[in-house]
């Protein structure tokens, strides 16, 4: 390329020179690039899967992770057993954590400041708390602590999942409750509904439509909180995925049970998460004439 | 400033008395010094600027907003009085509000039978049986299982003012019901209020729409700074005003047309 020499009036000759000796890549045009630039990105996608594919120790591979025969042992248990645990103690867990959250939603936005103080300290103590410390205080540090307290291992993990999701799941709902229009209470009120009337009749139908998807994620994290509970190390019917999954793996030495309930976690999160996208269409973006 | 009750018919108390009516938000002094009497059958509209407190001023008929001074009495209920059942005052004033609000959950039917079989505790076919009537009146039958978000906005205001009448009121109050309207479907929602009126329902209207002041309301009201100006028969308020800030705001309202 000809350097453009260095005249007085570099506008008149600068742009010249490039213009006239321009590569082609110099002048492809915003689809041609982006053309390349895909074509690129394939190429390394092509290149590292080649050379895992060479790279990677198959047989061993196989051997750690996709024993079908150990696979095959997990069953029925994994199904009946750890899953049905795992569904059930998230079950539990919600419920009472939803239940918690309405409370501590409602008091959050009392009119009584102590109501709100209170609501508001809960909210930044459980939000603020690793799920892990629940069920550490729960399970080992209360019994501890008082000899009386002697509650049955299913009820320690509702308790600890409920504390656990009831702090969010609380913020969740009173913004749910705010971004119902101040003039359905109004209009409630006007027509002589008293203030909790107006809230569990008009207000809280439509916060509950407008939550439903992230109540949903929710759900699918508490999900995966639940595998917290093998930390109490429960009886043997009372495992679920995670618990089953670490005795299994300790039991054949082998990490194929971690693929088995890693898919039986995705059983349980992943049509989840669909109906969470299912929810948010029908009711998220449509304001149903609410003004 | 004194009001005077022109209406002919007035030989009851009235059936809403404002004496002395004041309201700050805080600082903010919104209404300054309101009195104002509705007789029973009266159409009465409230005119005036943005911002100068008429609808302020009908919203602490009901008591949406605290009066901060001054005493309502509506059909012989103190409104100001602590010991006032107000849930069971609020049944006897209907209210319409500029954005409809129907409950957007509920369909047409539920939106008016909900407050009478939990607030009056009518039965269910006695609720559906007002509801229809209602519905009627405002000429939309056809829509009692629609929900409110299928309905243009004329249509839920219509369905509006069939909530509030199905509570069987003794008043009712409307805040710039046509504001939020489309201009093509003002018209039903104020042929509905007319109708009202000529069929003797107590109505307090606070409204843009001059029209409709002069030829339905017994008195028009004009309200600037928290202050009534101006109050009369429409011809004279809206035809013939005596104040100044009334002419300056009649002639910023109505169209040059009009003026001529």
């Amino acid at each position: 390329m000809s350097v453009p020499t260095a005249s007085e009036d570099g506008r008149q000759t600068g742009p010249a020179v490039p213009t006239a000796t321009a590569t082609p890549k110099a002048r492809m045009s915003k689809r041609q690039k982006a053309k390349l630039s895909r074509g690129i990105q394939y190429a390394i996608l092509i290149v590292i899967a080649i050379l895992i594919a060479i790279f990677a120790d198959w047989p061993k591979l196989i051997d750690s992770f996709g024993r079908v025969d150990i696979a095959a042992g997990m069953f029925p248990d994994v199904i009946t057993m750890a899953l049905k645990n795992t569904v059930v103690y998230t079950f539990l867990g919600f419920a009472l954590g939803l239940v918690i959250a309405l409370f501590v939603a409602l008091m959050r936005l009392s009119s009584v400041g102590v109501y709100r103080w209170l609501a508001t300290i809960y909210i930044e103590f459980f939000r603020g708390l690793p799920a892990l410390v629940v069920f550490l205080v729960l399970g080992f540090g209360l019994p501890v602590a008082f000899e009386n307290f002697n509650l049955p291992q299913l009820v320690i993990i509702m308790i600890a999942l409920g504390l656990v999701s009831s702090a969010y799941m609380a913020e969740t709902i009173r913004a749910g409750i705010q971004a119902v229009p101040k003039g359905q209470i109004e209009a409630a009120r006007s027509l002589g509904m008293s203030s909790s009337r107006a809230m569990f009749t008009i207000v809280l139908p439509q916060a509950m439509r407008i939550i439903l998807p992230p109540l949903t994620n929710e759900l699918i994290l508490l999900a995966k909180d639940s595998s917290l509970a093998y930390i109490l190390g429960s009886s043997v019917d009372g495992r679920e995925l995670a618990a089953l999954g670490r005795a299994e793996i300790v039991n054949t030495a082998n990490l194929t049970p971690f693929i088995v309930i890693a898919l039986c976690y995705l059983i349980i999160t992943i049509p989840l998460s669909y109906l969470s996208r299912v929810l948010e269409r029908k009711y998220g973006s449509a304001d149903s004439g609410v003004k | 400033m004194n009001v005077p009750t022109t209406s002919a018919a007035s030989t009851a108390a009235p059936i809403i008395a404002i004496r002395n009516l004041q309201k700050s938000f805080g600082t903010n002094k919104v209404l300054t010094d309101i009195s104002l009497d509705v007789d029973k059958g009266e159409v009465v509209c409230v005119i005036g600027p943005s911002g100068s407190g008429k609808s302020t001023m009908l919203r602490c008929i009901n008591t949406l907003e605290t009066p901060s001074g001054g005493s309502i009495v509506v059909d012989g209920m103190d409104m100001t009085d602590l010991d006032l059942d107000i849930d069971a005052a609020r049944t006897r004033i209907g209210m319409v509000f500029q954005s409809f609000n129907l409950f957007g959950h509920l369909t047409v039917r539920e939106n008016l039978t909900i407050a009478q079989t939990k607030v009056l505790k009518r039965s269910k076919a006695e609720a559906n049986k007002v509801a229809e009537a209602n519905l009627a009146k405002v000429g939309l039958s056809e829509k009692m299982e629609a929900k409110p978000g299928s309905l243009s906005g004329g249509q839920q205001q219509r369905v509006a003012i069939a909530r509030a009448l199905s509570m069987d009121p003794d008043v009712m109050l409307f805040d710039e019901p046509t504001s939020a309207l489309d201009p093509e479907t003002v018209g039903d929602v104020l042929q509905v209020m007319r109708n009202l009126a000529e069929a003797g329902m107590t109505m307090v209207v606070v409204t843009h729409e001059m029209e409709f002041a002069r030829q339905v309301a017994d008195r028009v009201v004009f309200m600037d700074g928290g202050v009534v100006v101006e109050a009369g028969p429409a011809k004279d308020v809206i035809g013939n005003p005596q104040e100044q800030r009334t002419k300056d705001f009649l002639s910023r309202v109505l169209h040059p047309g009009q003026l001529g």
